[in-house]
């Protein structure tokens, strides 16, 4: 099928598609197996993606963890801006998107969900804002693409795929339907 | 499109965008969200200063900013210049350049001169927000007029704006014409003759001298407060007369629209703008005001101060 917005996906010597919709797609159904085996079941399962990469990731996660156990989890966003170490090296800090929590995060095992895990920062960011919001009974971390490069003693429970990259390409998830890939961008 | 303040000072409405405003709203929504949380504080300012400066006296604008600095973490230090060293003759620059050089990363100020904000801003490198200056602006509070309005209606455009009252000396109202007009909200201005300004430039209003005229149909009433302190009282006949021809009323409300919101930027001279407001307690919007104007500032403080210093 042809999307007349879809990107350009041809590979260029600056850029490479690593991943395709059916990749992508068998790799968040896996993901969403693991977080099932490892929690053993939804009970007390709350999955909170972080925009606003995680926000797409977080809803597909739920809903084939839905489709598979015949019941619903919890699907909530956070912004983590006001958490974030880089604010005051920018000039002018961005507007807020809202977050969306629709119920309390306390006893909960909550899944932290990303889509590309680097430095470890954002998730470090999520991590104090959850401890503000209250106290979960755990804490996981689920991650489409590992890029490796960490600045943080932060590591992903789960993890779509691991990708070996040098520090100045940079990895670009698109979740759009339709628009799915995952691609790897050199700077020129 | 900008996803970001282009502004490192807030001195009047005029520099805000329809976007820059609507960014703002949403920043606020997301702080709103906050006084439910167990920890209603985030670290967004940590470490930054803010400085009051108010050489008027007020109660909520003041403990407004400071609420909304302290749950970002900022530190604050109010100076009401009655207990400071402008008593012994310190200019006012002086004392400004005296709070930049202690620390301070921001400063909001109070003045009762137009165009001090505007002229200190460019003698400091500090932030400079402007809580009230003569009778010229007070951005956040129109910042929360359309805010409230927004909460409470669910839009802006396409709405009517009463605003009633002392026109003339309301730097409240020439802030929220200002926003309201760039928002494609249609004010009307309603007032005796000797309270509404004789020039009104550029400013796309209907003028009124008929109260109930001017309220018909209207889905907002916005009644100014009456101040007393700036010698409005010689330019009406008698407080009675204008609390009788002027004064918000159950009855006046019945000409305005069914689901009329009502809202004053307070402090109230009750029985005269706000008459019986016990019987339309449903309609008024004057506590909410209050609330999201916490929600407001602290929109406006992050997205002025959370980044880098100005000058770098």
């Amino acid at each position: 099928m042809q999307y007349p917005d879809a990107p350009d996906l041809t590979s260029s010597p600056l850029s490479r598609i690593l991943l395709d919709p059916s990749q992508i797609d068998r790799m968040i159904r896996r993901m969403a197996h693991e977080i099932l085996e490892r929690n053993q079941g939804v009970r007390d399962l709350y999955l909170i993606g972080i925009l606003k990469g995680g926000g797409i990731l977080a809803e597909r996660l739920a809903s084939i963890i839905c489709a598979i156990e015949g019941a619903s989890v919890p699907l909530g966003t956070v912004d983590i801006t006001l958490y974030r170490d880089d604010l005051s090296s920018k000039p002018s800090p961005p507007f807020l998107k809202k977050s969306a929590l629709p119920e309390p995060v306390d006893l909960k095992r909550v899944v932290l969900v990303d889509d590309v895990l680097f430095t470890g920062r954002s998730v470090r960011s999520a991590m104090d804002l959850l401890m503000d919001l209250g106290r979960p009974s755990r804490v996981q971390l689920a991650v489409l693409i590992d890029r490796g490069h960490r600045e943080l003693p932060i590591r992903a429970d789960f993890v779509g795929k691991n990708l070996p990259t040098s520090r100045d390409e940079t990895v670009q998830v698109s979740l759009e339907t339709g628009q799915e890939h995952v691609s790897l961008h050199r700077k020129g | 499109m900008n996803d970001s303040l282009r502004t490192s000072n807030l001195l009047t409405i005029g520099d805000l965008s329809p976007e820059e405003m609507e960014g703002i709203f949403r920043t606020a929504d997301s702080f709103l969200d906050l006084s439910s949380r167990t920890v209603k504080k985030v670290p967004s300012l940590r470490g930054k200063t803010l400085v009051n400066l108010f050489y008027e006296p007020s109660t909520r604008t003041r403990t407004s900013f400071e609420i909304a600095a302290k749950r970002l973490s900022a530190d604050v230090i109010n100076i009401s210049t009655s207990q400071s060293s402008v008593v012994k003759g310190e200019s006012l620059l002086d004392t400004v350049l005296t709070i930049e050089a202690l620390g301070a990363d921001g400063v909001v100020i109070r003045h009762p001169s137009s165009g001090v904000p505007e002229w200190i801003s460019r003698r400091v490198q500090c932030h400079v927000i402007n809580a009230g200056d003569g009778l010229h602006e007070h951005p956040t509070q129109a910042l929360l007029d359309l805010y409230t309005i927004q909460k409470r209606k669910g839009r802006l455009e396409g709405l009517t704006v009463a605003i009633v009252g002392d026109i003339l000396h309301s730097r409240v109202a020439r802030s929220n014409i200002l926003a309201m007009t760039r928002m494609g909200i249609a004010v009307r201005l309603v007032g005796p003759p000797t309270l509404i300004p004789k020039y009104l430039g550029d400013w796309k209003v209907d003028v009124f001298h008929d109260l109930r005229e001017g309220v018909r149909n209207c889905d907002v009433v916005m009644t100014l407060r009456l101040q007393l302190e700036r010698a409005t009282a010689s330019f009406i006949p008698s407080l009675k007369e204008y609390a009788k021809l002027y004064g918000i009323s159950p009855a006046v409300l019945k000409e305005a629209h069914p689901d009329v919101l009502v809202l004053h930027p307070g402090p109230i001279n009750r029985g005269i703008e706000i008459q019986d407001e016990e019987s339309f307690r449903e309609h008024s919007g004057i506590l909410d005001q209050v609330h999201f104007g916490v929600g407001i500032r602290m929109a406006v403080l992050y997205l002025l101060m959370a980044g880098g210093s100005k000058g770098e």
